[in-house]
């Protein structure tokens, strides 16, 4: 028995984490090498939502890409063809209107929301708190009506366009979103009751998967996952975008760079989109939400069908050729979506399709800290660290 | 025309950054150049690991958040290969400062038959995965880089799928597919 015991006590066990587990959300893998419970190496493997869109960028005009960059990070869509079209303005040097800045920043904390949420929801149930799982999907299914209200899809919303948005807000969308925000704060309280002081999740979290500030830096994190490690950094306040200098808002920072830290920063960033989305919605200009610029945006869809005029318009812009072709050049831009610096990179040639599109993923850098978080802990922290960083396989494999 | 608007904007507020890279690593530079408010330096492939140690370590600059490692395959575009010696990627760095919120492009013309540059993995943690998949997309490869496998691809893929002469649809990749029947 001892003899046994003894020739066991070195061997390591190989735990194959994925990809078709429940709490790798989607498609990652970890290859685990464990001693009992312990991990002694992690090595993640990834590549099985790789769907090629860099390549596609360079296929499709700039309008055209916009649907791509729905199926990236699916849990805010809104976020990223945000920052798309951001990215290719820029490369134009299109300034859009105030009221679609609004507009356009008004969804994007509504999508912060959102995704927050799920991962409130799926981070929670992972380490088994079902009843935060159902607050965070109740108050998200809400959202999601207003998105489909507003953009006529639930997840993939493509409704920024270049120069603008698809259309302005439906008639009593603030009083929805109002609805919303006054019910809201309920939620996030109960949520907190449910788990910030509950001993189990604080057990869970609290000294779990620990990155400094600045190995965060060293690693490339971003977003909440940075802020949580003591780096109070935010795209939205240090370097202004779309009006965010308009608003009025804090930023979350944790101190420890453990899951319950980043769980903290989570909550307190939805408090903030709350506050920013109510400044926006009182101060909301009026006007168009589009550049009044007819060799950028498509005709209005009556012009379109009942004029030759409109029809000619539309069919020039969307003639390959003809369209929105921004001049040569290379710029990089970023904005701070829901899990950190999305960076959109393009190379232009001065035709309408991108010469190279390269996007800047937060979640690829999020995920490729794991084995550091990880190595040395228990095999049960695996699934408290990967909720906490929210990695989104369509945005991490693109 | 344009060369005389960049000379002008150059001389007249030439950003410190290019100052200082420019006195610290003469023959390195190849261009040095503002568009659409960014700063990008271009430098040869043998100093761009030099360059972005210093840009990170220099207290003043202190470039110390590597944002991002690209490639860019150049040969459909014909003016910067001709620029640069048909070269024909260029290996692209984005850096950040935390503490002057400046941002620039560090950039580093490769050519097809020396296809390396040393890895900047010792300077960032971060840049591991950046570069394998600069390494997968293109086959650039990265010395002295502690990991440099496939990323995205599998591992027994063949070609690099960001270049330009790789077609969008593939090379008959799905059409060869080997499917795993279940015994019947």
């Amino acid at each position: 028995m001892h003899a046994d015991m003894e020739r066991v006590a070195g061997e390591k066990m190989m735990l194959n984490f994925g990809p078709q587990h429940p709490a790798t959300h989607g498609t990652l893998r970890i290859v685990l090498e464990l001693d009992g419970e312990t991990v002694v190496k992690a090595t993640p493997h990834l590549g099985y939502l790789h769907t090629g869109f860099e390549k596609l960028g360079e296929h499709l005009d700039y309008n055209q890409y916009i649907v791509v960059t729905d199926r990236m990070n699916y849990l805010s869509p809104l976020s990223n063809n945000f920052g798309y079209v951001l990215a290719v303005e820029k490369l134009l040097g299109l300034e859009i209107p105030k009221r679609g800045e609004y507009v356009r920043v008004i969804m994007a904390e509504l999508s912060r929301l959102a995704d927050h949420l799920i991962w409130l929801g799926m981070g929670a149930l992972d380490l088994g708190a079902f009843t935060a799982f159902l607050y965070g999907f109740k108050e998200r299914e809400k959202l999601y009506s207003i998105f489909e209200k507003t953009t006529g899809a639930r997840l993939t919303t493509s409704y920024t366009r270049v120069g603008g948005v698809l259309r302005d807000l439906y008639d009593g969308f603030e009083e929805e979103v109002n609805a919303f925000l006054s019910a809201f704060p309920k939620t996030l309280k109960e949520v907190h009751t449910l788990l910030t002081r509950n001993r189990i999740w604080m057990d869970r979290t609290k000294e779990v998967g620990v990155i400094s500030g600045e190995d965060a830096i060293s690693y490339g994190l971003t977003g909440p996952c940075l802020r949580a490690s003591g780096v109070g950094h935010d795209l939205r306040k240090a370097e202004p975008y779309s009006s965010y200098e308009d608003f009025d808002f804090d930023v979350a920072v944790g101190d420890n760079g453990d899951v319950y830290d980043r769980y903290l920063v989570r909550m307190e960033e939805m408090v903030q989109s709350c506050h920013i989305v109510r400044q926006a919605m009182d101060n909301l200009p009026d006007g168009p939400v589009n550049v009044p610029d007819n060799k950028i945006m498509l005709p209005e869809k009556k012009d379109a069908y009942g004029h030759i005029e409109g029809l000619i318009h539309h069919f020039k812009i969307i003639m390959d050729g003809h369209g929105v072709q921004p001049p040569r050049g290379e710029i990089y831009s970023a904005t701070e979506s829901p899990n950190g610096e999305l960076g959109f990179y393009i190379v232009s040639d001065g035709s309408g399709t991108a010469y190279r599109i390269r996007i800047r993923p937060p979640s690829l850098l999020q995920y490729q800290v794991v084995p550091h978080m990880i190595e040395g802990g228990m095999v049960s922290d695996v699934v408290a660290v990967l909720g906490s960083l929210n990695v989104i396989a369509g945005e991490l494999d693109r | 025309m344009s060369e005389e608007e960049k000379d002008t904007t150059n001389s007249e507020k030439s950003p410190a950054v290019f100052e200082r890279v420019k006195e610290q690593f003469q023959d390195g530079v190849l261009d040095l150049s503002e568009e659409f408010d960014e700063l990008s330096i271009v430098a040869h492939k043998d100093f761009v690991y030099g360059i972005l140690e210093f840009l990170k370590n220099d207290a003043e600059l202190s470039y110390d958040f590597l944002v991002d490692v690209t490639a860019v395959d150049y040969s459909q575009m014909e003016d910067v290969l001709t620029k640069y010696d048909y070269a024909r990627f260029m290996v692209v760095y984005h850096l950040y400062s935390y503490k002057t919120g400046h941002r620039l492009r560090v950039k580093a013309p490769v050519h097809e038959k020396e296809l390396s540059v040393r890895t900047v993995t010792s300077l960032w943690k971060g840049a591991a995965w950046l570069e394998r998949e600069a390494y997968d997309m293109f086959g650039i490869t990265f010395e002295n880089h502690p990991d440099l496998r496939r990323i995205l691809m599998p591992d027994d893929f063949e070609g690099y799928p960001l270049c330009k002469d790789y077609p969008l649809r593939g090379r008959g990749e799905r059409e060869t597919f080997d499917f795993e029947r279940q015994n019947a």
